[in-house]
């Protein structure tokens, strides 16, 4: 089947050379970062996490957002998301490898990567999210992978792959919580410290993820001839929305706690990613535009009329995807360390060579993604019109 | 028996995975083998011993920004920390290490400064450094025990096995962590270099280690001694004849954040009478 | 039994053998002299007039093959079990388990002592990375 992935047109051809010169790029700058250390970066003392980790939090969410799909079609038996199920799988498996990069670019010794495992750590929250997210990359893949041969041959796919497909609902829900509690187990960091991180991560995701999940199943029907479903796409545009909702409460919640109770520590970091504090206010005007397009979003997606229509629905999901990804990509992880312990403000932006880093990654990213998407889309061309039960 | 290519290609490729996992089991075999047990190690018989090491720190007797100087120069010459500098001169905020440095007052201690007071107290310096906590956040987070608890209360760091993930500094309250952006030797004047202490390398994570290196070989900490008399104790706050505790108990100290139940061991006396 | 893209599987094997064998050409015609380890330091030739030999910690055998095993031990019997002391298998004499105030006490030499096999075998320990390594007078010609 991974044959698929190298029989393409010209355009699919110059897609991933585009990505892979990107990826080149990213390559060419990690290794001055190698050599200079994570100087090369915008990091300093007092910000020690950035861009990195922010995409690392950021993809973790959209990994965890197959679920979406995976419980309406293998629990609720919800037909519509027969075909498009496959694209969430592979979705989560390009996700989750973009996370593994992320934490690798990050680390100040990458070598040493095998002290993780060498010196296994319970106690560490980071060990166990090191076991969760290589753990959900392989239950993916296999799911993915032996689900999608079954369709090729048009049979249904083995009985015993069904464990595996109910162990990733509880363990996509897992990947998240334990990424959130990365954050917010630290006593040092008032904006992290928050029983409803974990709820707010998962909220996020289950929106982010599935809107970037309908931007793609489009795509995929304008370029090829697999159409995932119109309703399945509507059905998606609905579990967006809900989940977009619980997430702007969540954060609601935090900015009642934060400002009803008064603690100046609690309420510090939002004043400066929202208003500025001492003076600085460099998170400010992204901030407000991650406010803006969210409300945006939510305004458009609440209204089935706008919902239905399809150019609309894009539009809704590409300023929620650019929201998120403002809000927990950057904002959740500068705002942590900003006061730092002494309640000083010290900015953080991230350099030219950090930012390359960082598309390289995601050009890796989508490059899986594309070679995953084209074996899916090969052989549901192929099998166009049948349905299987899976 | 016979084989097609797909089985071909799945064995070569499930016993490459295997090979290349037991070359990397072989290649850090020895990290798995037990290491030296006593009685082929001993610890020097010169060490000085504690169930718990603290420290007490009164600012009252640092008289001049002198004083404050010598403490930490001594303590980053000893321990060869980097002097990350601007073209002007001045720090350079974005490599800066520091294991021991001074804050004011109002930094020290956020939160307990009030309008009223006068920036006169506001300012008044503050020697911080690693609190080396009974309950230490940094120690919970690492997730390859990088850092860890010594039996002597000491919040050790061992930057060999350290991998850089900086967890340990989102974790610390105290802001007592500091990463290595680059080389450090690029920072550090070979003339001045302590030649008994080694430097650290890019990519790992540093702080105070209440100097456990001279502590085994007989030495109090080099802050310490650097101090001016009767400004900086250390000792067992475990052992009832020992000068911290006997500071601890008859007068008022305060520590950094004790409300996180971390339990720093590092106390500040207020007041300034003399002691013991 | 026919070669399917023959043609493409020998190019490619070709390569392969070339990058395969690339170290092989690579050092060929390179001086390849074996190590010469210098044992002369002065902290050496004190300790062979005070104990009339040579001696390591341990074996000069055990010490070639296992001293990166015993230097990795002592790291973490130092900095971990707090223990500075180590007592030789072979001599039963106390040494300081210190690689900068220990072993390059004596081997003061380390450009004509660790370098000379850590180059022929071409690995690349970290040690000195941050480990200071003493101040030798070639150093300061060059």
């Amino acid at each position: 089947m991974l044959e698929k992935a190298f029989e393409g047109g010209k355009k699919y051809w110059a897609w991933l050379f585009f990505l892979g010169a990107l990826s080149a790029v990213g390559v060419y700058y990690y290794i001055q970062q190698f050599q200079f250390g994570l100087g090369l970066t915008g990091m300093h003392r007092d910000v020690s996490w950035g861009l990195y980790i922010g995409q690392f939090t950021f993809l973790v969410g959209v990994a965890a957002s197959a679920v979406m799909l995976v419980i309406p079609y293998y629990l609720h038996d919800f037909k519509k998301f027969g075909k498009i199920v496959i694209l969430g799988e592979f979705l989560a498996i390009s996700a989750v490898t973009m996370c593994i990069l992320f934490i690798f670019v990050d680390m100040g010794q990458p070598m040493r990567i095998m002290n993780v495992i060498l010196h296994p750590t319970p106690n560490s929250v980071m060990f166990w999210d090191s076991v969760v997210l290589s753990g959900y990359l392989a239950i993916n893949a296999l799911v993915g992978w032996v689900t999608l041969s079954a369709d090729r041959k048009g049979v249904p796919p083995p009985k015993w792959i069904k464990f595996f497909i109910y162990l990733s609902i509880p363990w996509a829900v897992s990947i998240h919580t334990v990424t959130a509690f990365l954050y917010s187990g630290l006593p040092a960091r008032h904006f992290w410290l928050s029983a409803v991180m974990a709820a707010r991560f998962l909220a996020s995701a289950f929106a982010a993820g599935p809107a970037l999940l309908i931007i793609l199943a489009l795509i995929v029907r304008k370029i090829s001839k697999f159409d995932p479903g119109k309703e399945a796409i509507q059905a998606i545009g609905k579990i967006v929305a809900y989940a977009m909702f619980a997430n702007v409460f969540l954060l609601g919640l935090e900015f009642f706690t934060a400002f009803y109770s008064g603690i100046p520590g609690h309420a510090a970091s939002f004043l400066y990613l929202y208003v500025g504090l001492e003076g600085h206010s460099e998170l400010v005007p992204m901030m407000w535009t991650s406010t803006v397009l969210a409300i945006i979003s939510l305004f458009l997606l609440v209204f089935p009329a706008a919902r239905k229509k399809e150019g609309l629905l894009a539009f809704a999901c590409l300023s929620l995807f650019i929201s998120l990804w403002i809000d927990k990509g950057f904002g959740l992880i500068i705002g942590g360390f900003v006061p730092n312990p002494f309640e000083e403000v010290h900015p953080y932006w991230p350099t030219m060579p950090e930012a390359l880093i960082t598309l390289g990654v995601w050009a890796i990213g989508f490059l899986i993604l594309s070679m995953l998407y084209k074996i899916a889309i090969s052989v549901r061309e192929r099998t166009a019109g049948i349905e299987i039960e899976h | 028996m016979s084989m097609d290519r797909r089985q071909f290609l799945k064995i070569a490729g499930i016993s490459s995975i295997l090979g290349f996992g037991a070359s990397v089991a072989s290649a850090t075999h020895t990290i798995w083998e037990p290491g030296l047990k006593p009685p082929q190690v001993e610890p020097n018989p010169d060490g000085l011993i504690a169930k718990r090491w603290a420290m007490v720190v009164d600012m009252s007797k640092f008289k001049t920004d002198e004083d404050i100087k010598k403490v930490t120069t001594a303590c980053h010459q000893t321990h060869n920390v980097p002097d990350f500098r601007n073209p002007d001169g001045t720090v350079d905020k974005k490599f800066e290490i520091k294991w021991i440095w001074e804050e004011p007052y109002e930094r020290t201690f956020p939160g307990s400064e009030n309008k009223f007071m006068s920036e006169h107290i506001k300012d008044m310096p503050f020697i911080v450094l690693c609190n080396h906590c009974d309950n230490p956040p940094c120690v919970r987070v690492c997730p390859t025990q990088a850092t860890f608890k010594l039996p002597n209360g000491i919040t050790m760091q061992d930057m060999h096995r350290c991998i850089g993930c900086r967890f340990c500094m989102a974790a610390c309250p105290y802001g007592s962590r500091s990463f290595n952006w680059t080389d450090p030797r690029k920072a550090i004047n070979p003339a001045t270099e302590n030649k008994a202490y080694p430097t650290r390398t890019k990519g790992v994570v540093e702080k105070c280690t209440f100097c456990t290196e001279r502590l085994q070989v007989g030495k109090l900490p080099a802050c310490v001694e650097a101090a001016p008399k009767g400004a900086m104790f250390f000792g067992d706050i475990e052992d009832p004849n020992s000068e911290v505790r006997k500071i601890v108990t008859s007068q008022l100290t305060i520590r950094r954040k004790p409300e996180l139940g971390t339990g720093p061991a590092v106390y500040y006396v207020i007041g300034g009478s003399d002691h013991a | 039994m026919k070669l399917y893209d023959g043609g493409k599987i020998l190019i490619g094997l070709m390569v392969f053998v070339g990058i395969a064998t690339f170290p092989f050409y690579y050092n060929i015609g390179k001086v390849n002299a074996k190590p010469e380890l210098k044992t002369d330091t002065p902290a050496i030739q004190a300790w062979e007039k005070q104990y009339g030999k040579k001696e390591c910690v341990e074996s000069k055998e055990y010490m070639r093959s296992e001293h990166m095993q015993l230097l990795n031990n002592w790291r973490d019997s130092v900095v971990r079990d707090m223990n500075r002391q180590y007592v030789s298998m072979t001599s039963g004499r106390k040494f300081n388990m210190s690689l900068q105030n220990g072993c390059l006490e004596c081997h003061s030499n380390k450009k004509q002592f660790c370098d000379q096999c850590h180059n022929y075998m071409a690995v690349k320990p970290y040690c000195f990375d941050c480990h200071i390594q003493p101040m030798e007078k070639e150093e300061n010609k060059s």
